[in-house]
Parts: structure tokens; sequence; C-alpha cells
């Protein structure tokens, strides 16, 4: 089983879609919100995901197609 | 020695031992040392931080790490120099430049690396690594050199082939990632997990960052020991901004200066501004970007600091504004042609802003103002190269350059009599 950091910032047109229900319900990714701000127009969620890597890469790849940003935890780590 | 008593969350406040870790188990907000600032009051004075050497290192006392361990290749106490020329067309009667240019790799990245570098040796890591693409790779290429440790260096695949060199003179382990710029984020946040390696701005990256406020030490120092009245920093991931307010702090609750409500103002590129662009829309959200602009070593779409940098903005008083390319190539013009001071781009965003407060009439004439210069111009020629004008071309004789210098300035100057 992997572990995997993530921070999800949504587009206005996403906020009140449950992506991230849809993702534990429809991959074999558990997901534990650890810290957010969602406002009706905009939002991130800090949250980790468990499970296989591949069912882990799988589900991001769907979060992204879908629209919502996918970045690491601690923020852009290629510096100039 | 060092005060640094242990790692604390920036958000949640929960502490932990000062150990190689930079997120919050619990909340996953960043850590960030936390200092028994009461025994440091009892040792440090100005006199016990002038008496240290002439680097980084005479400020250890501040520092989270311990100098037995540092690998120093001479990093620190650059330059603060007067700028009456460029003053005097932006009509600023007290401005400095603090040019970190001549630091060992030529650029303000080796203070954090230094720190990161030293840390990892008493962690016992025998590697060091990070995700670049200029700067921050020169640096951890060459202290790795030094400490004797290993270097991973990761660099996007279609990096120009000057800046690899500059990484790869000191022999580290190059890889070249053939992805876009998020998969090559992605892939080095994976890596830091998986290897024991001391990723600078990951595994050790509340170290790391603490370097930066060796910048802010020794501009006071410099000035006599007294705090700017503003400073004109630039904004990437927003670390050395907000490191630089908190050097400041650090120094007025020692004693060693008075507090002087110094304004910090931080520019940053048009094509890659997510601070700016939430200080505009009065936010303290950050909705991240992708990066367009000639500033690279500014390119940080997704910044770690950014709500951090925003804090320090409105507590401090100051301004958060975004230039464009063309004002960045203006700006290192500018720089170099009144100060003779060649910066990089992130020099150019700097002065750039400068100049569009001085003009707007948001400077005071008479406030004391530290312009920080980050990095040197020959890392990123190619930013003004088509902008200069091409050298008169003679042949080997006086009437041949006479000829070819009445073309361009139509006058001959005064011949010796």
């Amino acid at each position: 089983m992997a572990k995997q950091r993530v921070k999800f910032t949504f587009p206005t047109g996403l906020i009140k879609e449950p992506v991230i229900w849809k993702l534990g319900k429809d991959f074999d990714v558990v997901t534990n919100i650890r810290r957010a701000d969602v406002t009706e127009d905009r939002g991130w969620v800090i949250l980790e995901l468990e499970g296989e890597a591949e069912e882990i890469e799988r589900g991001v790849r769907w979060v992204e197609e879908l629209g919502v940003r996918v970045d690491p935890v601690p923020g852009d780590i290629v510096e100039g | 020695m060092s005060y640094a008593r242990n790692l604390r969350c920036r958000e949640c406040g929960r502490s932990y031992p000062l150990e190689p870790a930079h997120v919050c188990e619990f909340c996953f907000g960043p850590l960030e040392v936390f200092y028994d600032y009461q025994a440091m009051r009892r040792e440090v004075s100005r006199q016990s931080l002038a008496a240290g050497p002439p680097s980084i290192w005479r400020y250890a006392p501040l520092l989270p790490a311990d100098p037995a361990s540092a690998v120093d290749i001479g990093t620190g106490f650059t330059p603060l120099l007067r700028a009456p020329n460029l003053g005097r067309l932006l009509g600023l009667n007290r401005l400095y430049v603090k040019n970190d240019c001549v630091n060992p790799t030529w650029s303000f990245k080796d203070r954090v690396v230094s720190v990161a570098a030293a840390k990892a040796r008493e962690f016992e890591f025998d590697t060091l690594a990070c995700a670049s693409t200029g700067n921050l790779a020169n640096s951890v290429a060459a202290h790795a050199a030094k400490g004797g440790l290993k270097a991973f260096v990761f660099i996007p695949a279609d990096l120009e082939q000057g800046k690899v060199i500059g990484s790869a003179v000191y022999g580290p382990t190059l890889v070249a990632v053939d992805g876009s710029y998020d998969e090559v984020n992605r892939l080095c946040s994976e890596l830091s997990d998986k290897y024991p390696w001391a990723f600078v701005n990951i595994t050790v990256r509340p170290y790391y960052a603490e370097g930066s406020k060796t910048l802010a030490y020794e501009v006071c120092e410099q000035l006599g020991w007294r705090a700017p009245d503003h400073c004109i920093v630039p904004m990437a991931s927003g670390s050395l901004f907000t490191k630089i307010y908190k050097g400041i702090k650090e120094l007025a609750w020692l004693g060693v200066i008075d507090w002087r409500e110094t304004r910090m103002t931080g520019v940053q590129a048009l094509g890659c501004s997510p601070i700016v662009e939430a200080w505009e829309r009065q936010s303290f959200s950050i909705r991240p970007q992708k990066p367009n602009t000639i500033a690279k070593s500014l390119a940080i779409g997704n910044p770690a600091d950014g709500y951090y940098a925003l804090k320090t903005l409105a507590q401090s008083g100051g301004n958060g504004l975004a230039v464009t390319d063309d004002e960045v190539v203006e700006g290192i013009r500018l720089l170099a042609e009144t100060e003779g001071i060649f910066a990089e781009t992130a020099g150019g965003v700097v002065v750039a802003g400068l100049k569009r407060l001085a003009e707007g009439g948001r400077l005071d004439p008479d406030e004391l103002i530290v312009a920080f210069i980050t990095g040197a111009g020959l890392k990123t020629q190619e930013a003004v190269q088509e902008r200069l004008a091409p050298p008169l071309v003679a042949k080997a004789s006086i009437a041949s350059f006479e000829e070819a210098l009445s073309q361009r300035q139509g006058a001959l100057p005064a011949a010796r009599k």
C-alpha cells in the first residue's frame, strides 16, 4: 500500500461536485482530508490518499481530467 | 551553539523534535524552526555577532545548524552598496542595493543550501538532492562537492545547455526529466518519500528556509545596526520574502536593533504572479498559475509560502506588484547602466518594481530603501542579448574606427592635444 499527500485546487465550476466522494467510490483509494478552505466560488483541500500506487495514480489522473489541479503538499518543488 | 529547540506547525502549532521533517503529521501544515529566544537574548549582542567570520556563519547562533557541520564555500557577507545614480534617476535619496550576485555560485541560494547542507550532515544524510532550473541546482551541486556528499540534481529535459554546465561542472548526478513542470514536481515529491536523501527544499525545508534570514542580518549590520525603512524583494515561493522580515524582527526582539516598522514590498513577474494576484484580489487564498515569463528563477506557480508572504505584506504595510517581461529587461539594463551591477531576471523584477513605485509617487524620497538583488546576470544573458546595442565593427585602423564611431554617435570625441 502507498500513501500520497496532495492538494486539490477546485475551479469554480466544480465547487459543488462531490469529487472526493466519487474518488473514494470509483477507485480503490482511501481519502483522508486534513485541511481545507472552500467558499462558494473557490476552494482547496489537502488530503492523504492511500491505496495501491497504480490505483492512486489512476484516481489522481481522473481528478485532473475533471479540471481539478493536483499538487504535492509542499507546493512547487522545482525552484529556479 | 544553536538555540533551535523544536519544529512547530505554522497552522496548528504542534511541536516536533528537530528532525528531518517538513509537514505536520496531523494537518499537513508546514513546519518552522522555533528557537529559545530568551536564552539567545542573553548571549547575542552586536559585539558577539560582529566578532564572527565574514560569512553567513557569523550569525550561527540565530540559525538552526551547528557551524561545526557547515559546508562553507564562502557564502554571505555580500556588499551592501549605496546606489546614488539609480536613486537620482528615481528621485530616491537613500537607496541601497544588496548585491547577492557575488555569492560563490552567484545567487542567494547559497545561503539556504549552506544551512541545508549543514543539517544534512548533522542528520547523517550522505546525499543532497533538488529539482531546479538553475540557481538552486548550481548551489546544491557545489555544496555537495565541497562537503563530500553525493548529489542528485533533477532538471527539466529541455533546459538550455548553458544552464546545465553551471551544475554539471561540480560532478553531481544530473537527471534530465522528460515531463511537464507539474510531472517533475510530483516525481520529486515521490522520490523524497522513497529515497533517504536530503532533498533540500523538501526533507530539510524548515532549516533550509532559515538561511534566507542572513540577508536581513547582514543588511542591518551593514547599515550600522539599523533596519531599512523599506525592503524591495523578489517573490517566488514567498519564502525569501517572509524570512527577511523574520530576520529583521528577530534582531529587534534580541535588542540588537530598534524596531522601525520596516515595510516589505514583494515583486513578481506578471507571467507568474500568484501571490500578487491574490494580494490585488484582497484575498489570502492563492490561485496556482502556469508560469510564462522570462524570470524563470521566480517561476513558481504554486508557491509554498504564498499565504505567509501575503500575511507579511499585510502586516508590514508593504506593496505587492507584478511587472511585465519588458519592464524586467529594462530593469536589468537600468541597474547595469547606473550602478554597474549585472543582475539576472529576478534583479530586473526588483528594479522594475522599484521604478514603478517611485514613478507612481508611492515611495518617500527620504526613506532608507534596500533593493535585494539575488542573482547574477551571466546566468540569464538570453534575456537581454536582443536588446543591447551591437558592437561597432571596425578594421584595425584609426580611420575605420572613427568612421564607425561617427556613424553611431554622429560626432567624434575630442582627441588628445
